[in-house]
């Protein structure tokens, strides 16, 4: 079935490499081969030029996309129309494609059934990647809210002279009576000694 | 006691400095003491704004002003019909060129007056001593005041912005960079973007907006056209809260504090004192040398939040004269209704403040201030004038048209 489908050229621009990248190999799982990824708007004119596509996906936060539409309307690099997304009628997939930061331009008159494989592979790519650097951020915060108890527990223990253990049930117990996060006592308790730490002997 | 009715209100703005008035309706209180739980959101691009309206992530935008007229024409990739109820504020554009550029201009006797007639015939010579160069311009949107008034002034100096010079779309924030970059030799955009190339040493200001055509439009508040007819008084609440913001942010006592409200990482996410420029008028035009711009950036004062049709309709016919749409009865009368004084002068009646008497005005026809017609507080409007001293006659549109074909 893929084999029309894979005459489709498809631009991908992305400030974003890795997702991009993530896209990209989306794409091309699915069959599509006439794939070209673009980092940088720079040049964008000749590129559309060359590479004629019938497809252009791009990233919502890219801060450029009013330049590129503008090149729709005006610019000789852009032989062919180009409208947004499938179907302006079709409400559903243009929500779902915002919603996920993702926006797809089409070259007029091509046919709903052979873009939506492609706007849906970007739109669940798209929130794939969020998902995914979502989690990572969330781990990310955890490996550091862990540093920030560990230190705070070694001020504890040495300013006071007390177990790890006991360090850590003193930090439990504020962050419940002042109904915040451990690790923000942690951060506190750490800023608070940093400035009243005695100024270092030399 | 009357129950109060509450609204939830997301809207959508640019880092700009005619986010003002929106932006002080949320921080200043004024939205929730209309009831208005109000949400701004920074956005990257127009085209985002005009997306996320269109899925109803926002209610309204902070918008060029054009941009509610294209969408109804059906001019832009994906368009849902917008109303223009109020504007947010008149002028706060300013043009920009590389120190490389006024060297050049300079040289062909342009000075630091922004006078936009001597400047412009200094950059017509410019171009015409050296036909190997064309210099490159940078605006921010086809469908945008810097568009239309960077041609206006072009063309009426003599200068085809199409043959001479090469216009560009740059998003406001990047101009700076593409102007230390070489990219583009100069630009049309809103304040802090011009402010940032003189505060750099990379710029100079040539002319600014309210020079080109006084007390001129330039942002308003977009709203979905199917949201403003689901919830009038949330829309109604919203007005009464931005006039109430924009008669806050005109006072000059408040400048200080309103710059450093927008120089929060939230809003602009620069030195509050870029944005006191353009809330003063006194510009750094380069190098440190101050010039006073009259009516720079008008939040309130002289109607400055009225939707005009005569702006609209203006608009528009800079659309036809550059191409973007062919003249039509039909086109026209989108362009007409896309604003909305009707909501305007609805909401803001309780409030007392001064509601003009006419939808619309013959643009540049004001040399000094003049009282007009007007409903509760009186009203002083203009000096308007355009700076070659034509008028626009929104009932002479169609001459207006024939007489500025190429």
């Amino acid at each position: 079935m893929p084999e029309q489908e894979t005459t489709l050229s498809i631009l991908i621009i992305d400030e974003n490499r890795l997702r991009a990248a993530v896209i990209e190999d989306g794409l091309r799982d699915a069959g599509y081969s006439k794939l070209t990824v673009v980092h940088d708007i720079v040049g964008i004119a000749r590129r559309i030029a060359d590479i004629s596509p019938d497809v252009i996906v791009i990233d919502l936060e890219n801060p450029n996309r009013d330049v590129l539409e503008s090149m729709f309307q005006l610019s000789r690099a852009v032989k062919r129309p180009i409208a947004m997304f499938v179907d302006r009628s079709d409400q559903a997939a243009i929500e779902a494609a915002v919603d996920a930061g993702v926006s797809a331009y089409v070259v007029d008159g091509l046919k709903r059934e052979r873009v939506k494989p492609i706007l849906d592979m970007a739109i669940s790519r798209f929130n794939a990647f969020a998902r995914m650097a979502r989690e990572l951020e969330e781990a990310r915060s955890q490996i550091e809210s862990r540093k920030l108890v560990d230190r705070a527990k070694g001020i504890l223990m040495k300013t006071r002279g007390i177990s790890e253990a006991d360090a850590y049930a003193l930090l439990r117990k504020t962050a419940m009576n002042q109904n915040r996060k451990i690790s923000e006592i942690a951060e506190s308790l750490i800023t608070a000694a940093g400035l009243l730490a005695p100024p270092e002997e030399t | 006691m009357s129950e109060r009715r509450s609204y939830e209100i997301v809207a959508g703005f640019m880092p700009l400095l005619d986010s003002a008035i929106l932006v002080a309706a949320k921080e200043k209180g004024f939205a929730a003491a209309e009831g208005i739980d109000l949400t701004l959101v920074r956005e990257t691009s127009w085209a985002n704004i005009r997306d996320r309206m269109a899925v109803g992530h926002f209610q309204v935008a902070h918008m060029l002003a054009p941009m509610p007229i294209a969408a109804n024409l059906g001019l832009t990739p994906l368009a849902a019909k917008t109303i223009a109820p109020i504007a947010l504020g008149l002028g706060g554009n300013a043009i920009t060129v590389s120190q490389a550029l006024w060297g050049r201009m300079a040289a062909h006797g342009a000075k630091a007056d922004l006078d936009p007639a001597s400047v412009g015939r200094a950059l017509r010579s410019t171009i015409a001593d050296r036909s190997d160069v064309t210099p490159r311009f940078a605006v921010v949107h086809p469908f945008s005041g810097h568009n239309y008034e960077l041609r206006y002034w072009l063309a009426a100096c003599g200068i085809d912005p199409e043959r001479d010079l090469e216009i560009v779309y740059v998003p406001p924030p990047l101009m700076a960079d593409a102007l230390r970059s070489e990219t583009i030799d100069g630009y049309c955009v809103g304040e802090p973007w011009s402010t940032a190339a003189t505060e750099d040493g990379i710029g100079r200001i040539v002319t600014v907006k309210a020079a080109l055509w006084r007390s001129s439009p330039e942002k308003v508040m977009g709203a979905a056209a199917d949201w403003a007819e689901r919830e009038p008084e949330a829309l109604a609440a919203l007005l009464r809260a931005l006039c109430r913001s924009a008669q806050w942010c005109a006072s000059p006592q408040n400048h200080r504090e309103l710059a450093e409200i927008l120089a929060a990482r939230a809003f602009i996410d620069r030195p509050a004192d870029w944005m006191l420029y353009g809330l003063s008028g006194n510009l750094d035009v380069g190098g440190g040398e101050i010039r006073h711009a009259d009516d720079f950036f008008v939040p309130f004062a002289k109607a400055a939040t009225f939707p005009w049709k005569s702006h609209a309709l203006w608009f528009y016919s800079q659309m036809v004269r550059w191409g973007q749409v062919a003249h039509t009865a039909d086109n026209a009368a989108i362009a007409r209704e896309t604003y909305r004084p009707d909501l305007y002068r609805g909401a803001l009646k309780p409030l007392g403040v001064a509601l003009p008497s006419a939808n619309a005005k013959v643009e540049g026809a004001l040399v000094t201030p003049t009282p007009v017609g007007s409903v509760g507080a009186s009203l002083t409007l203009g000096p308007d004038g355009f700076f070659d001293g034509a008028l626009f006659d929104p009932d002479r549109l169609d001459a207006y048209i024939e007489a500025q074909k190429r």
